[in-house]
């Protein structure tokens, strides 16, 4: 057409026959196609409407399962859990740091949010609750003047008593006297959590406002959400980037990003999150460079696509041997040229 | 020439892309596939997701749980998000197909495949500022994705707050603008011409 | 395999959608369904001719 066409004819990538200008209207075009567009989503969305399962908050997760519940909170009081030990950015763990080779980014980056999961997730929020339950309080201040030998004596023997009832099938815990003052504690926490206080504890700490989810997630993140992400094939080995709740497509598009994830070395590895980073790094980068890439860049010329794209223009303007068109038969040798 | 910079930046814009080019009414004859339409079709898919989502930015990111209209406005956002994917990657395959990038059209490749990469933030940034449990568990399983690469502190997949405001502001305004930058480079250098066929080739 | 996948979602209220199975392949049908409709569409927008446009000029 214009300016671009004069421009690169005289490149050998582009087919250097001039070509008709034909009537066209770039305006009606978008909105027509606007039109359609919003005509199918309001039909989809009429029809479907769209997912929407409600969150799991820390209280339903105490009701439902208040063994659990406690066996989360005793992971988070003696650095068992998870997140206790995870590493930066929370805290100087190393269960959850992971590298690339001889680097670790993460611990490069630091602990930048810390959490200490003991004061942040039990104690912190038990204060409330021992200021009118005298028991309580006298539980904590028994529990923070002890030695930590002796914390950890009282929270062995309170792992070991709610093992026996997970296993009996209990529902619920009556702790031993060996537990000392973690007995009390955590069940006063349970207490919390079953009314919907630690819910709020955990997301405002002293502020009024709140917009940071960070600690109420940490909390809620292993055994709570596992569950019921795994019953929705969410989980990372089940592709589960791309699923949604409810009978919706979910972001397909993230496909590739999640293919990893089924490779066994690399579900399996401690560094996978890394690794997968990693790869698609490098993918997208070569997504982006795909002009400059050679090979790639002629590969369109040789799957022959563009031939049906632009069958009319190579069939109304022939090449080679009056009457030889070149079509869908093209030449041999896997057709024309690419690009340069 | 003019040592007026406003005449000459002027100058150059016009030059660089005249009237009649940025908004054509006549094309290449050899522009004559449905192929070229997933573009316009991105393009509409996109305008309705800011529509939807300057509605739904309107009442706040609680509004939609508690109203049936809300609802059906977040729909219009969920099916919205679907089409733009479904029609950005309809389009990126047809011009990887035509080989797009000819003819001194590689920039304008780099920028549509970086629009795309960003949209998948945009769109990631979306489900979590959701408030059900798609946020929840894509907060927590993502988080050790960012923390493995040391971005967890800078983009914490559990702040709320800092994910909704790279949904709704930041990443919008990035896409918006690669878009733009896109299109005009589309304007600028026309549609691509035809893989030229062997016998003219060098 | 297709079949509804069982148990715990259900029980917390969760719909849970269709899978195919295959391999280490895990679909859900509605995924299926979008990505099956992008090649349909895709192969229908090379087959189809797109009419002229005359009305603009």
């Amino acid at each position: 057409m214009t300016a671009g066409t004069s421009r690169t004819a005289r490149r050998a990538d582009v087919d250097p026959r001039p070509a008709r200008a034909v009537p066209y209207d770039l305006v009606r075009e978008v909105l027509v196609v606007c039109g359609v567009v919003l005509v199918l989503v309001l039909a989809l969305s009429a029809v479907f409407s769209s997912p929407d399962d409600p969150p799991t908050t820390i209280r339903s997760f105490a009701q439902q399962s208040p063994l659990v519940f406690l066996h989360t909170a005793l992971g988070d009081l003696d650095g068992s859990g998870e997140i206790a030990s995870y590493g930066p950015p929370y805290n100087q763990g190393d269960h959850a740091v992971q590298y690339l080779g001889p680097v670790s980014l993460q611990k490069l980056a630091g602990v930048t949010i810390p959490i200490n999961t003991a004061q942040d997730f039990v104690l912190g929020p038990l204060q409330p609750l021992a200021t009118v339950e005298p028991p309580v309080a006298a539980a904590l201040d028994r529990f923070n003047a002890a030695s930590p030998a002796q914390r950890k004596a009282w929270e062995a023997a309170y792992g070991t008593a709610l093992d026996a009832a997970v296993s009996s099938g209990a529902t619920s815990l009556q702790a031993p006297a060996a537990a000392g003052p973690v007995g009390p504690m955590l069940a006063g926490l349970l207490e919390e959590a079953q009314v919907g206080s630690l819910d709020g504890l955990l997301l405002t700490s002293s502020r009024f406002y709140a917009t940071d989810y960070t600690k109420p997630l940490l909390f809620l993140q292993g055994a709570a959400m596992h569950n019921r992400a795994s019953a929705l094939n969410f989980l990372g080995t089940q592709w589960g980037m791309m699923n949604e709740t409810g009978s919706y497509p979910g972001q397909a598009w993230l496909w590739l990003y999640t293919f990893w994830y089924q490779v066994p070395a690399i579900a399996t590895s401690p560094n996978g999150d890394a690794i997968v980073w990693a790869i698609m790094a490098v993918l997208t980068l070569l997504l982006v460079l795909v002009p400059w890439l050679p090979g790639i860049n002629r590969l369109p010329g040789r799957l022959g696509v563009y031939r049906w794209i632009w069958r009319d223009w190579y069939r109304e303007h022939p090449v080679g041997p009056p009457g030889g068109t070149f079509g869908p038969a093209g030449p041999p040798g896997g057709g024309p040229r690419a690009g340069p | 020439m003019s040592t007026n910079l406003t005449a000459r930046l002027r100058a150059r814009l016009v030059a660089a892309l005249p009237p009649e080019q940025l908004l054509p009414d006549s094309q290449p004859e050899y522009v004559r596939s449905y192929v070229y339409v997933f573009g316009a079709m991105t393009l509409a898919s996109f305008i309705l997701l800011i529509a939807s989502g300057v509605v739904l930015a309107l009442f706040g990111p609680g509004w939609w749980h508690a109203s049936p209209v809300g609802h059906f406005f977040n729909s219009i956002h969920f099916w919205s998000v679907q089409a733009f994917f479904f029609f950005m990657v309809l389009h990126l395959w047809a011009q990887f197909f035509m080989a797009a990038w000819r003819g001194g059209r590689r920039i304008t490749w780099l920028t549509g495949a970086v629009t795309f990469v960003v949209s998948i933030g945009a769109a990631f940034t979306g489900y979590l500022s959701q408030q059900n449990f798609d946020s929840q568990w894509i907060a927590v399983q993502g988080k050790d994705a960012m923390n493995a690469i040391g971005i967890g502190a800078y983009f914490n997949l559990l702040n709320f707050g800092q994910m909704y405001t790279f949904h709704v502001f930041l990443l919008p305004v990035a896409v918006a603008g690669l878009t733009t930058l896109h299109l005009l480079q589309v304007r600028r250098r026309g549609v691509v011409p035809p893989i030229p066929p062997r016998e003219l080739g060098r | 395999m297709v079949g509804p996948t069982s148990g715990e979602a259900r029980t917390i209220g969760s719909r849970v959608s269709h899978y195919v199975h295959y391999g280490i392949f895990l679909i859900s049908v509605p995924n299926l369904i979008v990505i099956g409709a992008m090649v349909a569409v895709f192969v229908l927008a090379l087959v189809l001719r797109l009419p002229r446009h005359g009305r603009g000029a």
